[in-house]
């Protein structure tokens, strides 16, 4: 052990520059660190193994399956109606988004797509883009908690709890809806509900003025995400991110603006990373993408709600959606999640229990630019940087 | 760009190692040789009239009784607009179909042309058994180098997506599911 001791001790005899010498005492040994998987910055059971030297993170190695049950083995033995619950539970805070791309597969698959009335149509859209605010807003609160930041958390989840009151009010669920099913949406919407959505929105919109206040232009928030974690759009790109961390760096790309959307006569803009208080793509650009985004599905939403009047009466669930034959084909179809692109790939072979179902989740995307951006960074700054990807373990796991 | 307008390029280039195409399908899709795949996708990605630069999935898929297991990727074109503040527009769109031998399943990795494929990859063999050749993520096992599991343990054995898959009776001695359907064994 003795020779161990010495052999890391610098050879006083050896003819060595004074830098070389300072740079021999200032060295520590290396140390693996396991981030997780319980841990409160990981946002659930994620482990990243850290190589330290000191402070200085050199390697990130992010485990993941913690929380893997099987969802596509499941969806090969259950009809697609079946199978919508098992979609709540993969991104729990975006679940209305996760039905929706789902049963947008499954439908455009079967040809469904096209008895598919206006009126549900709006209806999906309100509830997409209302869970868009409900998921940006945890997102927005636990981000400002992985850094020592506390209030704003509550003050996500009090607006928050509003969202979660109208999704009980239309479905009874507060996490876990499977309110948009395949072939429409299982009800249509209770007594009020437009009323009381123009009321919450009324509401909400000057407070993500007082977040950024409270938390976007904080000196400290500021110092702990500028300049951190910088993901070029060139990065984004070959690692296949999609959602507010392609945007935060720089790529104007959503696929809402897209053709066949289903957005098409709606006016929002698509918030992007302009490198305002740093580079471009660094952590608090991925941060300023989501509060913005809040903003612009407010927009969505009004005009939504505008436009379902005059359509009362129309049919909101179709009755083919709870027999449907999936035919001998397949297709992949992906809509814009919270945190981005989620796909789903749906093989059928005749008969109401598709062959196979995958789902891309975007928080599995994106949480693989972890290695990369996590090199040579600081300790507390690896927390800034998962926070800032904003990852759901129940999706990367499925 | 249309799926059968980039076939035809593919086509061109590609000669014989583009043995199918696929576009009565609501996913239309060429099929690639599996040898011919690494260069196929780097031609996909770098030639300028294409610019597949965005793996967006790669779906292993199970065909039992054809003694074959497919693994379909799904590539976009996403490209700036003319200013700044344009939106960047998805303008070509295609899937590719590569077929391997369910008995050998080996299929070169495009990791290095999409750093994307990575966990995909990692993803396919975990769950699907399908080999991803030269990945740059990978260890040593029974039958020579495969790329590393991602959802399931580093000891787990067999691969849960195959159709043919036996449930475990037990996992490190914690009883589990013997099959579909049936509760747990008792003991």
């Amino acid at each position: 052990m003795a020779d161990v001791i010495l052999e890391s001790q610098p050879d006083i005899n050896a003819d060595l520059s004074s830098d070389q010498i300072q740079q021999q005492d200032l060295q520590t040994e290396e140390m693996l660190v396991n981030m997780g998987p319980q841990h409160p910055a990981t946002h659930g059971v994620l482990r990243v193994v850290l190589r330290t030297d000191g402070e200085m993170v050199l390697e990130a190695v992010p485990h993941i399956g913690y929380l893997h049950r099987c969802a596509e083995k499941i969806g090969e033995t259950v009809a697609p109606y079946q199978y919508i619950p098992y979609t709540d539970r993969m991104d729990y805070l975006a679940g209305m988004n996760n039905n929706l791309a789902f049963a947008q597969a499954v439908e455009k698959l079967t040809g469904l797509e096209s008895e598919i009335t206006e009126r549900t149509k709006l209806i999906r859209i309100v509830f997409a883009e209302l869970n868009r605010i409900a998921s940006h807003l945890v997102s927005f609160g636990t981000y400002g908690l992985d850094l020592g930041a506390f209030t704003p958390f509550l003050y996500a989840f009090r607006e928050r709890e509003y969202i979660l009151d109208l999704f009980e009010s239309a479905c009874g669920a507060r996490l876990t809806y499977s309110y948009i099913t395949v072939g429409g949406v299982t009800d249509d919407l209770p007594e009020r509900f437009v009323d009381i959505t123009r009321e919450f929105l009324d509401y909400f919109e000057p407070k993500v003025h007082e977040y950024n206040l409270l938390l976007s232009h904080n000196h400290i928030f500021i110092k702990r995400t500028a300049n951190v974690g910088v993901i070029t759009a060139q990065e984004a790109l070959d690692y296949g991110l999609s959602g507010p961390v392609l945007r935060g760096s720089g790529v104007n790309f959503d696929l809402r603006k897209q053709p066949g959307s289903g957005y098409e006569e709606f006016d929002f803009n698509v918030p992007v990373g302009q490198g305002e208080k740093g580079t471009v793509g660094d952590c608090w650009d991925r941060y300023i993408v989501r509060v913005s985004e809040m903003l612009e599905s407010v927009k969505i939403i009004r005009q939504a709600l505008d436009k379902l009047d005059g359509t009362e009466g129309q049919e909101t669930l179709h009755k083919k959606g709870k027999t449907l034959k999936l035919p001998a084909d397949e297709i992949y179809y992906e809509i814009e999640n919270p945190r981005g692109q989620l796909g789903f790939f749906v093989r059928g072979n005749g008969s109401a229990i598709p062959d196979r179902v995958k789902a891309r989740g975007p928080s599995f995307c994106n949480l693989c630019v972890t290695e990369k951006v996590c090199e040579d960074v600081l300790l507390g700054d690896v927390a800034a940087i998962i926070g800032s990807i904003d990852v759901v373990m129940g999706e990367v796991d499925r | 760009m249309a799926p059968e307008e980039i076939a035809e390029i593919l086509k061109d280039t590609f000669g014989a190692s583009i043995t199918d195409t696929e576009f009565e399908s609501a996913h239309p899709r060429v099929v690639v040789a599996a040898d011919a795949w690494p260069e196929v996708a780097a031609f996909l990605r770098d030639d300028d009239r294409l610019q597949l630069n965005f793996l967006r999935s790669i779906s292993a898929v199970d065909y039992l009784e054809d003694d074959k297991f497919a693994a379909v990727y799904d590539l976009a074109s996403y490209r700036p607009g003319k200013t700044d503040s344009d939106a960047w527009a998805l303008t070509n769109a295609v899937a590719v179909q590569v077929w391997t031998d369910r008995n050998d399943p080996h299929i070169p990795s495009v990791a290095h042309v999409w750093r994307a494929a990575d966990w995909h990859e990692r993803e396919a063999y975990d769950l699907m058994g399908v080999i991803f050749d030269n990945h740059p993520d990978s260890v040593e096992g029974l039958n020579g180098f495969h790329p590393r599991r991602i959802l399931c343990p580093d000891d787990w054995e067999g691969h849960p997506l195959q159709k043919d898959y036996a449930f475990p009776m037990e996992y490190h001695g914690i009883p589990a599911v013997t099959e579909l359907n049936q509760t747990r064994p008792i003991h």
